[in-house]
Formats: structure tokens, sequence, C-alpha cells
């Protein structure tokens, strides 16, 4: 508006066409596949009808079920892309020697770490166990929703907008190359100029609000709705670790949105809280985020130990050993999480007692993670164990995590951390744990509660060969990188000069393709357990011989989950229901309080993300346009005072018949 | 202190048939030529030795459980006992034994992440030889620049690009900064990695014991020209340290101030440049951010505004930068002018209580 007044740049910003890389053509078939899978997708819709069944059943559903499922699903979808980055590194790492310089320039190596990175942890693995904890908390403690039902659905299409503009920076304009935490002054304005750290601010800050809202959700759940009689101490394992993940989240993740509102107040007014000059300091950037970072790791992997701790004893068809161990291990990884995160910048130069104090302290949290780990074995010890898949993965995960702990508390070492750290040492490490632990860990559950959400189990076999792919895929695929990192290879490099270190490269891009295997072999069981339903079916609504209450109702729980609230009188709820000779009521129904759909969490969700796109892009006017539009939703949504609807009683009394019906049908047989 | 460290050597043994094969590869970390990597590689062992003796029971006894309690027709009479849920001794057991090695690792580490700390000036040149008294430490000052690396010798007077030496059992005293980015300066071989943060200095002590041509790098991720940001360290013989020097001081080249600001620019992959001499000042201009004449550096301003600073008089002295770090860091803004010193601030603006 200087001189003239330049209407595309008011309209589109510094979007131009040159910003799309169809010069790129990975990316371009990428973008042709996309579209056409889209196509075929819409197509498939409309030709069977359901946009109708998707909208009202599912994108406006405010039933805890139904999210977490759209949960797990957003986070297989994000772990296909996150995956194929990791296999397209694995091929440039194996390729570029001998002066090759592989398939990747550096500019979209860069991106495939930082966007592999963001992916995995901020929309893989937080939408899965996010998507878990959803579905199962309710159901375990006996309540019929969340606390704030249309709050869940919010946070569910925030979580999905975050991961949508991710998506769109593959096609429009690019992604980071600052390595998934960004660190400045490399994601400075000065820098980074261009959009892919502005990509990141805001994808991470709009995913950031799901998770936030969710993790105040989940903790007021668990809190205030538990079923009477559900004492604190006779919570399930899963539901304590739940509870200390939503306290990590609520406490943690405003520092993160408050460190990307620094930053991006760095790069969008000129300020400078992180800048080598004007009295910047990017030390603090780098201690704020590890301040979200460290408790992140533990929001991560708490579920998962839930999810083993409920396995193992399913499938050892015994109680828990050592119950009260178990929780106050899970509470003082929860206190202690706070105070290791120094030990990501040992190098730094903090000096040797603030680095032993750190490093001490992270070597504590291994003893309630070892006591949990000991537990487990002891809960297996004279136990009937039972190999069904979940515990395949909880076995698999017992031995791979040990060895992912043991490097990390290694790693925990300040003088050993001056030689590993940035190494691929410390990359096998991570990997060690997030997927020994957190990816297992998930699988066990998808499909120890798979019979729960659909009524069936999946297909044995192919679970199988997903574990066995998985599993052995990882051991060639990351031992070879703690080796790599004992001979002195750093990470995120895109070419190498010593040829003697191809061979490992090769090994671990071999293990990649196992683990690919496994991934498909995942989604072929999908399939084939989809359509042998009718074999597979679950009428009992326990397939595994329970012991927590969400097997106490049927497969798939009828939209209250519980006819009547139960009553609980020891800790495995449903075990000793089942010892004492429960009989289900069935009559004396009445109506149903529940809360109805809305179709504001997908709308405002919407408009958040067109406003971070416009963001992006400095198209000022549509942002402006959009944060108003935001409010102003926000506004209407609460003069909607139809949220909540009756069941009526006959429909209790339908659906419990039928019930009824197929447990009598079952007994005689 | 050291006798502490004594009763957890043996650890180390268990480990010597491993360390015996990584020697004959090429496994740098396992098998340093410097004697702090070297301690370092020993702490390695040690603590995996101490983990092990917990890690290895977990792993067998998983499997061993796994099997004995499997169920199956055939394993019948297996022992199962489901209502079996605690024992006050096994739990303590489960504690105990983690918590126990996690106090002598804990020990281990104190006193070795001392001992260890960078920043203290080395008391032995190996396992056998202390530091002879009144030895003076080599000071190399490192600059991480975009996307190269800068070694100034100041006792020497000359400065090289992507290439350094050091003579072989005489201790290094390192002193790293950065321009622009953040940069890890490593050398496997010699010593672990200490960041090169722009605007402070961090420091690294180390020595070299056997000659040899060893790889240097940047350890993280300083973004386009990362991968070629790599150099060699030579270890040599007093003698040749000499000669090398002489190389260097026969070069025609100079490092000014004014080359320097020439040489931040973002360049990749650089050949190897020797400068026969170098502004003495150098290395602590940039640590400062001053490297350019018009602007004041960062200690004369913390100075400045540790008197309270200079009030509206301060914000009319402005210039720009046309440094490279510049505009990696901060494009287009203005800085304030190196116009007063401290000295002059007093006799101004005197402190008024």
């Amino acid at each position: 508006m200087n001189d003239t007044f330049d209407l595309t740049k008011f309209i589109f910003g510094r979007l131009t066409l040159e910003s799309i890389p169809y010069h790129e053509p990975i990316i371009l078939a990428t973008f042709a596949g996309v579209v056409l899978g889209g196509l075929a997708l819409m197509a498939a819709l409309t030709y069977f009808k359901v946009w109708g069944t998707l909208w009202h059943d599912w994108l406006t559903s405010i039933d805890h079920k139904k999210i977490g499922i759209m949960y797990v699903v957003l986070g297989l979808v994000m772990l296909m892309r996150g995956f194929t980055d990791a296999l397209m590194m694995r091929l440039q790492q194996a390729t570029a020697f001998n002066g090759s310089e592989g398939f990747l320039p550096p500019h979209h190596y860069d991106q495939l770490f930082t966007v592999h990175g963001v992916i995995m942890i901020f929309f893989v693995a937080m939408p899965l166990i996010t998507g878990l904890m959803n579905f199962v908390v309710p159901l375990q403690i006996g309540a019929r929703d969340v606390a704030f039902p249309f709050l869940n659905n919010f946070s569910f299409w925030m979580t999905a907008s975050g991961a949508i503009l991710v998506m769109m920076s593959l096609f429009i304009g690019e992604f980071g190359q600052t390595g998934w935490l960004a660190y400045p002054p490399l994601s400075g304005i000065g820098a980074s100029p261009s959009v892919g750290v502005d990509y990141y601010i805001w994808a991470l800050q709009l995913a950031g609000v799901g998770t936030l809202l969710s993790g105040i959700n989940l903790l007021v759940t668990i809190i205030k709705m538990r079923a009477p009689g559900m004492s604190m101490m006779k919570m399930p394992i899963f539901i304590w670790t739940a509870l200390c993940t939503n306290v990590l989240i609520v406490a943690s993740f405003p520092v993160l949105t408050a460190v990307l509102g620094l930053l991006a107040m760095d790069r969008y007014v000129g300020t400078a809280f992180f800048s080598n000059d004007f009295g910047g300091n990017a030390m603090m950037y780098v201690n704020l985020i590890w301040i979200w970072g460290h408790p992140e790791v533990y929001i991560l992997v708490l579920p998962v130990f839930g999810v083993f701790s409920e396995v193992v004893a399913t499938f050892s068809g015994k109680r828990i050993f050592g119950y009260t161990s178990m929780v106050y291990a899970t509470l003082v990884i929860t206190i202690l999480s706070y105070l290791v995160w120094l030990h990501h910048f040992f190098t730094m130069g903090s000096g040797a007692s603030v680095n032993s104090f750190f490093g001490i302290t992270t070597m504590i949290i291994s003893i309630p993670t070892g006591a949990k780990i000991f537990n487990w074995l002891f809960t297996m010890y004279r136990g009937r164990i039972r190999f069904d898949v979940p515990m395949l993965w909880s076995i698999g995960f017992m031995i791979t995590f040990t060895i992912g702990g043991m490097t990390g508390v290694l790693l925990a070492v300040p003088p050993a951390d001056f030689v590993l750290h940035n190494s691929l040492f410390l990359v096998a490490h991570f990997h060690n744990v997030i997927i020994g632990a957190v990816v297992f860990g998930v699988f066990a559950g998808i499909n120890y509660w798979f019979p729960k959400a659909f009524g069936y189990k999946l297909d044995a076999f192919w679970g199988k060969v997903s574990f066995w792919f998985w599993f052995v895929g990882f051991y060639f695929a990351f031992m070879p990188l703690y080796v790599l990192g004992l001979m002195g290879v750093t990470r995120r490099m895109s070419r190498f000069d010593d040829p003697s270190l191809q061979i490992w490269f090769i090994i671990a891009g071999f293990g990649a393709a196992l683990i690919a295997v496994g991934i498909l072999a995942m989604f072929v069981q999908f399939v084939v357990s989809y359509r042998n339903r009718e074999s597979l079916r679950d009428l009992t609504g326990d397939p595994w011989d329970g012991r927590t209450l969400e097997w106490s109702t049927s497969s798939p729980p009828p939209a209250y989950n519980f006819a009547f609230t139960p009553v609980v009188h020891d800790r495995d709820a449903w075990s000793d229901m089942k010892k004492r000779g429960y009989q289900r009521p069935t009559e004396g129904f009445i109506p149903i309080h529940m809360p109805k759909n809305t179709w504001a969490g997908v709308v405002i969700a919407g408009l958040a993300t067109a406003l971070g796109f416009a963001l992006i892009w400095h198209m000022w006017a549509i942002a402006v346009l959009m944060f108003a539009a935001v409010i102003a939703t926000i506004i209407i949504h609460t003069f909607n005072f139809k949220r909540d609807y009756h069941i009526p009683a006959d429909v209790v009394v339908r659906t419990e018949a039928v019930r009824t019906r197929q447990l009598a049908r079952l007994a005689f047989n | 202190m050291l006798t502490i460290k004594k009763p957890f050597t043996w650890l180390r043994l268990l480990l010597i048939p491993v360390v015996a094969l990584l020697s004959g590869c090429n496994w740098v970390v396992m098998n340093p030529s410097g004697d702090i990597a070297m301690q370092q590689r020993n702490l390695i062992l040690t603590s995996v030795g101490l983990m092990l003796l917990i890690v290895v029971p977990v792993i067998v006894l998983t499997l061993l459980y796994a099997w004995r309690y499997r169920k199956a027709d055939s394993n019948r009479q297996a022992d199962y006992q489901p209502d079996w849920d605690h024992s006050t001794q096994l739990e303590l057991v489960i504690w105990a034994a983690p918590l126990l090695i996690i106090i002598a690792l804990g020990a281990i580490t104190w006193i070795n992440t001392h001992t260890l700390d960078p920043y203290r000036p080395l008391d032995r040149i190996d396992a056998t030889r202390p530091v002879p008294a009144g030895a003076k430490p080599l000071v190399v000052e490192v600059v991480a620049l975009d996307w190269k690396w800068l070694f100034i010798y100041p006792e020497q007077g000359i400065a090289l690009v992507n290439e350094m030496a050091a003579p072989i059992d005489r201790p290094i005293q390192f002193k790293i900064t950065s321009s622009a980015i953040m940069n890890s300066f490593f050398i496997p071989a010699l010593a672990g990695q200490i960041y090169a943060m722009p605007g402070m200095e961090t420091k690294l002590s180390a020595v070299i014991n056997k000659p040899g041509e060893f790889d240097g790098f940047s350890a993280n991720y300083s973004g386009h020209g990362f991968n070629g940001m790599r150099f060699k360290f030579h270890g040599l013989a007093t003698a040749d340290f000499d000669k090398w020097v002489a190389t260097n001081k026969a070069s025609d080249k100079k490092l000014t101030r004014a080359d320097y600001l020439e040489l931040e620019k973002p360049s990749e992959r650089e050949p190897v440049q020797r400068f026969a001499s170098v502004d003495p000042s150098l290395f602590d201009a940039v640590v400062n951010r001053c490297v350019e004449a018009n602007k004041m550096c960062m200690k004369e301003m913390m100075a400045v505004d540790a008197r309270g600073g200079m009030g509206k008089p301060g914000t009319y002295n402005l210039a720009s930068s046309t440094s490279a770090t510049a505009s990696m860091s901060d494009p287009g803004k203005k800085y304030v002018a190196a116009i007063c010193s401290v000295r002059d601030l007093a006799t101004d603006y005197p402190v008024v209580n």
C-alpha cells in the first residue's frame, strides 16, 4: 500500500504459483497419487451413499468411542506418511556414498527428517495414545462419556487441523529444515525466511489446542466420573497412567504453546527473544522446548505402560503383581519427568555440577521404570500365559524396551553423552524406546480393544505376521545405528564420504523394509478381519476373559455404554463381578441422558486451519477474516441450547433385550 | 576420589572381548586416540557392564517365564496362582536392585562428570603421565561459520579454515563460538563434543596421544551446508607441528576483521585456507558480536546496561550492519553503534544513589 495497491499480494500474501513445487518429480508424483486417491475415496463415498452417515455418525459425533476410533485412524494414516519419509531417508543414506548425492538434495532431505519427527510424535504417537485413552477411559471407569463431550470432538478436529497443515506443506510451499524442535537461531527469520518454520509453528499450535483441551477433558473425566466404589486405589492401572499423562499434558503443553508463541513473535513482529543480537538468547528456547519436550516423552509412554499392565494381567490370567508399587512408580515418573530436561543439552556447557544433577535425576527415573518391568515379569510368574497378539507385543516390548532403557541411562551419564550426543546412537536409542514401547504398546492396545470397538476380533495370523516383521525389522533397522553411533557418525547427514559405513546403512535399510512389511501386514489384517468378521464375531463382549469394566458391556458397546452404572467392589472390577456370579440386569431400564452431536467442532477447526494457512502465507486480510469467523462461530455455538437428549427407556429395553438373547444363545450353545 | 572408581573397573574386564573385537574395526568412539575420549570410552564400558547386571536377568527371565507359564495342554502341571499379586520381600528386591545399581552409577557419574568436565584444565596426559608442572596448554580458538570451521592459534598467530593440528601429549584448550547458527564441535578421536553458539563462548580441554589424521565435524545440524562442515584434525609430533606452523606462516594471506566479514558469508565445502597472521582481537570480537567497527560489543552493552543503561541518548546512535551474521539472524535491523565506552558513560551519567 506504499505506492500501488497490489490486490494479489493483499489476498494471497507471499503465496505465488512458484510456491508449488511442481519442478520436483517426487513431490509431483505424490501429489498426483494423493489427488487420485482422494478422488477415488470421494467417488466411493458418493457411490455407496455414505456421506450422510459419515457426517452424522462420525464427523459431528461426540461419542467418545467414535472420537477415539477417529484419533486412531488419523494416527494410522499419518503413520503411513511418516514412515514413507523414514523409508526415503533410509534409502538416501544407504545410497549417498562414493561421491553420489543420493536421490534427495539437502533441501529436500532436511525437510524429510524434520517432518518425520514432527509427524511421528505429534500426529502419529499423540493421536494413537489419545485415541486409546478416549476409547477406553470412560468404559473402564464405568462412565457413559467423557466430562466435556463437545470439547472432545473439538479437540480431535484441532489435532486433525494440525495434521492437515503439515500435509499441505508437502504440496504448497515447503516444511521447515530445522530438525523437529526448530532450534533458533536456525529457525529464526534470518536463517529460515521461508514458510517452512511457519508451517511448523502453526501446525503445532493448532494441534496443541486440541491436545491441551483433550488433556483437561480426560483429567476431569477420571477425577469426577468414576463408577461408584472405584476409589483411586481401585482404578485400573491404565486409568492411573492416563491420569498421570493428562496431568503432564495440562502442565507441559502450555509451555510449548508459549515457546512457539515467542518464536512466532520473533519471526512475525521482530521481537528478539531468541535472536543472536538485541539481548536475545537461543538457549532460552532450548530450555523451554525441553521443559515441554521431556515430559512429552512420558506423555507418550505412560499410557502404553498402562496398556501393557492390562494386557499382561489379562493374558496371564492373573491379578497385576504389585498394584501399589505400580501406582507409585507411575507417580514418581510423573514428578521426575519435570526434573530431567537438561539432559538433552549436557553439551551446551552447563558445568559439571548441573550436568551431574540432571544426569542422576534421569537415572533415578529408571528405578520406578525398572520396578514396572519387574511387576509385569512377576505378573507372568505363576500365570497361565496365552500368546494372543496383544501379549506378543507385550513380551516384544519388555525385551526391546529394556535395551532402550539401558542405552538411555548410558546417555544420561554426561561424559558418555559428550561422545554419543547427536550421533546415530542417540537416534537408535530414542527409536528403541519409542518404537519398543509406544508403537508396540499402541499395537497391543489396538489388537486388545479392537473387538470391543467393532464387535469382532482381529485376525490372529496376520497380527502375528505384523508383529514378527516389526520385531525383527526393528532390530535390523536400529542395531546398525547403534554401531554407527559408536563409529562417530552424526545424525541428519544426507551423504557420506567414508565407504566403510555403507554396509551398516544397507542393513538398516533392510530392517526398514521388514518394518514396511509389518505395517502392510497390519492393514492386510484389518481387511482380512473385516471380511471374516462373522467367524471372528465376539458376542460375549468379553473375548479375552478380561478383568476390567469395559468387558462387562457388549461389543461394540451401545451408545450409552452401560444401561446401569456399575458398582465397583474390587480392583479388577469385572473379574470380581464374574467371580461373584454377577447377574446382568434385564429390566427396570430408565431413559438415559446423553449429549447430542454438533457441527461446531468440525467448523471451528476448519476455520482455524484456514487461519493457520493465512498466517503462514502472510495473507493478512484472510487471517483477520478467519480469526473473526472462529470467534463468531464459537459465540454462535454458545447459543446452541439443544445439546442433549434422552435415549428413551424403550430403546434401552430393546437394545438390552438383543444382548440378553445373544448371551442366552451363547450359554445354550 | 579415584579409589572409589576402582571397585567397578572389573566390570570393564567383562567387556574386554567386545572391545578387542571393536579395535579391529573403525569404531572411533570405542577406540579413540586422545586421553579424554579414552576415559569417556572406559566410562561407557563401565556403565554398560553395570547395567547389564540387571538387564540380562530381566530379558532372560522374561523369556523364561513366558515359556514356563505358557498355557498349553503339555504344560498343565505348571504352577498357577491367579490371585497371587503381592510379596513384600519380592517388591523390596525389585525396588532395591535397580536402586543399588543407580547408586553405584550415580556415584560414578558424579565423579566422572567432574573429572571429565570439558571446562576443567587437564591434570594428566594419559593414564600414566600427569601434566608436567608449568606446562602451558595450546590455545585454539574455534569459530563455527556457515558452513565451515575457523581455527585461530593466538600463540602462533596463525589461522586456518577447515584444518587443524595439535602436537601430541600437549594439553589443548579450545575456546569455541559460532558466527550465526548453533553447531557442535566434535572430534570423536580426541574428546567429546561441545556446542558452538553465537554470542557465547564454550570451552573444551583435551589432549591427543597418538599421531594421525582424524575426522572433525559439526555434530549439530545447522542448515543447508551442514553436511560438508567437516575438517581434518592432525595429531603431530612436536617437530612436525612446528613444521606445520611454519607452512602456515609461509602463506601470503592475512585474516583481518574485514577479511573475516567476507569469510563468514555462507559457503559450502570450503577447501582448506591458511592465514599467516590474524587480528589478535578477532575471536573476542566474534564472541561479542562486534567484528564490524561500527557495532557496540555485547560486553560493553552489558556493562552499560549493568549501570542502568543510557536512556534516550542511547537510541540515537544507530548503524546498519553489513555483516552476514546479521542477515542470518536479524535482517534489516539497526544496531547500537559503538560510540561510547563504559568509562564515557561513567563520566556522562554518574550513578546517582
